[in-house]
């Protein structure tokens, strides 16, 4: 069976490129980056480098890149740095539709007595600029808002938003982890204090990810340690990894322009083929103002999980929002707060692309969603050859 | 991904008895849209009132479609007595098993086939006179107590997995976890004494009143029989923080008082972590 791989917002293959590049630090350059001597000091200039090549993707310099283990780490730092530098501060600002990395956090900050505003999204799953002005006080300390939505794909207007804190004096945090790579990010250019990148979402591997920090912010250490970077992260470099993500960042700096508009051609394809083919289907989203690899779609009165099984029975491999796929029992976050009807919220599924998709698996998908979607409907008490069989409390 | 059976698997891709009898005797509806589940269940009866058709329609997960199909396939050629006795467990059993989180699924078979067979004996069933306990999926404490004693749940995570009751905005898991602990102690399987092992993380003002509580009725009454007292100051994470009064405050053996008993007490009553400590009040 032939494996179509569209869950890219989940985690993405390791290019060849990377792997390649990875492997001797594996094995035979073994040395500790802070050893003195020159097996230490070849490591060490790798390490340089890989830091050059993932300032150069987003517009930093390289010494505002701090290497984590992960997104969620580097979430985690830049919010509890931002709160510990203000310590007269107790309020932060995010949306409905952050990552668990970014939300959990805020739950937990909440529950500890702190002061959170959850900005909520239009049924676009957008948010507003107006909102953020009205939310800012004087004792807010912080606002992390994603780039790009994980689910929807949705892109928020971070640079703006960045202006907005800057002019009321509050740091700003963006999760760029689905964005990296897919949009361009110029930091020089914008008024953003930190940003967060995973290695896994962007051909890199797992295990590795970047929290960017302007330079002059105020920054305390998330992992306190050793001397590592620069203070800022304690804890022996995870050097293979670093080293792939360095040239997983400089990949996507040379495919960003081309690869990607590529990419959002066969996104589009799949997009007005599940559209035009699939009687009551409907995109979750903003329509322009989107990640170009990601398609959220719903199958109105069918259920995701059998639909994502049936795919994966084809061999294809997507996601879905729906409450049964993710041991939750309702649905998506990101869709509830966008006020999709459960009609629809419980049958969404992701699809996202990567550089590595051809037209031919999106012709694919085309031939065999139609007969799934069809055959689950025939089972649904709810549909009747396109009308709902019987009223029901959607929302 | 989920782990399913081959069976699990078998009757989600290849369901048997799909669709819906027009002319049925008995239907079952339960379920909706906005649960994320629904099963629509029909049946014929004959006249020695034996099952000889039953048809499904199920919006839901892989789950809910192979144990509703399953259901059909238990119930056909049986009386309407013996269909009765078919539970959620009788669905797993002939599944060869489903994931802890989609038990509900099975347990919505169950009910489906008890709503149609009152349906078809022009009867109301007993969870329509229940008070609803769980607001976000509609499950009434009815259907709460038979989960809990037909498959001998224990904790509220169980229940959630069998029922979807708590699965929601959870403000309902404080009652939840008393109709747990009441048909627990009523049915044997456990003692008031370990009501405070079985707890769950108490948020921080339910253990405020506990401890409150627990030195109002348990330890003033105790302490105030030599003239003692005590008076609650603080709680900081799982300190608490108390002065003692009347004889209590100048007896030598107050530390010993406050250790081997009120710590104590106040461990049974209200949770394992708790230390107390002394303070200038």
């Amino acid at each position: 069976m032939k494996l179509i791989y569209v869950d890219n917002n989940a985690t993405t293959m390791v290019a060849p490129e990377v792997m390649a590049e990875m492997k001797p630090y594996f094995s035979e350059l073994y040395g500790n980056p802070s050893s003195m001597h020159f097996f230490g000091g070849q490591v060490q200039r790798k390490i340089r480098q890989a830091r050059e090549r993932v300032a150069a993707l987003i517009g930093a310099e390289p010494g505002e890149i701090i290497f984590t283990s992960c997104g969620t780490e580097s979430d985690n730092t830049a919010i509890m740095s931002a709160l510990e530098v203000n310590p007269t501060k107790d309020h932060l600002i995010t949306t409905r539709v952050e990552h668990p990395a970014v939300k959990n956090v805020a739950a937990h900050l909440k529950r500890k007595g702190y002061s959170v505003t959850e900005l909520p999204v239009d049924r676009e799953g957008m948010i507003s600029l107006e909102a953020v002005r009205e939310a800012i006080m004087p004792n807010t300390a912080l606002i992390s808002i994603m780039w790009a939505n994980n689910e929807t794909g949705v892109l928020f207007p971070v640079e703006e938003i960045a202006e907005l804190a800057k002019s009321r004096g509050v740091l700003f945090h963006t999760d760029a982890v689905q964005a990296a790579g897919k949009v361009p990010i110029n930091l020089a250019a914008s008024s953003i204090d930190m940003l967060s990148l995973s290695g896994h979402k962007l051909h890199g591997p797992k295990g590795i990810g970047v929290l960017y920090v302007r330079k002059g912010t105020p920054f305390a250490p998330f992992l306190i340690g050793g001397h590592q970077e620069g203070g800022r992260r304690g804890g022996t470099e995870n050097v293979p990894a670093i080293v792939g993500l360095g040239k997983a960042c400089e990949l996507a700096a040379q495919r960003l322009p081309v690869e990607v508009e590529r990419m959002r051609a066969l996104r589009d394809k799949l997009e007005k083929g599940l559209l035009e083919s699939i009687p009551h289907s409907l995109v979750n989203g903003h329509p322009e103002q989107r990640l170009p690899n990601t398609l959220s779609i719903s199958f109105e009165y069918v259920e995701g999980e059998s639909i994502l099984l049936k795919l994966s029975d084809k061999g294809i491999c997507a996601s879905s929002g729906s409450a049964c796929t993710s041991g939750s029992l309702e649905p998506s976050h990101v869709l509830r707060a966008m006020g999709v009807p459960f009609t629809a919220a419980h049958g969404s599924i992701r699809f996202s692309l990567s550089i590595y998709n051809s037209e031919e698996e999106m012709d694919y998908i085309l031939e065999v969603m139609p007969p799934i979607i069809e055959q689950l409907r025939s089972i649904s008490p709810f549909w009747k050859g396109g009308l709902t069989a019987r009223s029901c409390t959607a929302s | 991904m989920w782990e399913y059976t081959d069976k699990v698997r078998e009757y989600f891709n290849n369901p048997r008895n799909v669709g819906d009898i027009e002319d049925a005797d008995g239907v079952g509806e339960v379920g909706s849209l906005a649960c994320g589940d629904a099963l629509r269940l029909t049946f014929k009866v004959d006249d020695e009132g034996r099952i000889t058709e039953a048809k499904f329609q199920t919006f839901g997960c892989a789950s809910a479609i192979a144990s509703s199909s399953a259901l059909t396939e238990l119930i056909i050629g049986k009386t309407l007595e013996e269909a009765e006795k078919i539970t959620n467990k009788d669905i797993v059993e002939f599944l060869g098993g489903l994931p802890q989180q989609k038990m509900h699924c099975s347990v919505m078979g169950q009910e489906a086939l008890r709503a149609a067979i009152a349906n078809y004996r022009g009867e109301k069933l007993p969870k329509e006179d229940s008070e609803i306990v769980c607001e976000c999926f509609g499950i009434t404490e009815n259907e709460i107590e038979e989960a809990i004693r037909q498959n001998e749940l224990t904790t509220l995570e169980q229940i959630t997995d069998y029922t979807k009751a708590g699965g929601g905005c959870e403000s309902c898991h404080e009652r939840i976890e008393a109709i747990l602990e009441r048909i627990l102690q009523e049915d044997g399987k456990r003692k008031p004494s370990q009501e405070a092992a079985a707890r769950r993380p108490l948020t921080n003002v339910q253990k405020i009143k506990l401890v409150e509580q627990t030195l109002e009725r348990d330890i003033k009454p105790e302490l105030a029989k030599d003239g003692g007292g005590i008076e609650l100051v603080d709680i900081v994470g799982d300190r608490v923080l108390v002065s003692l009064t009347g004889t209590c405050a100048t007896c030598m053996a107050s530390q010993i008082t406050l250790k081997d008993y009120v710590e104590n007490k106040l461990r049974e009553m209200v949770s394992d972590a708790l230390v107390v400590e002394e303070v200038q009040g």
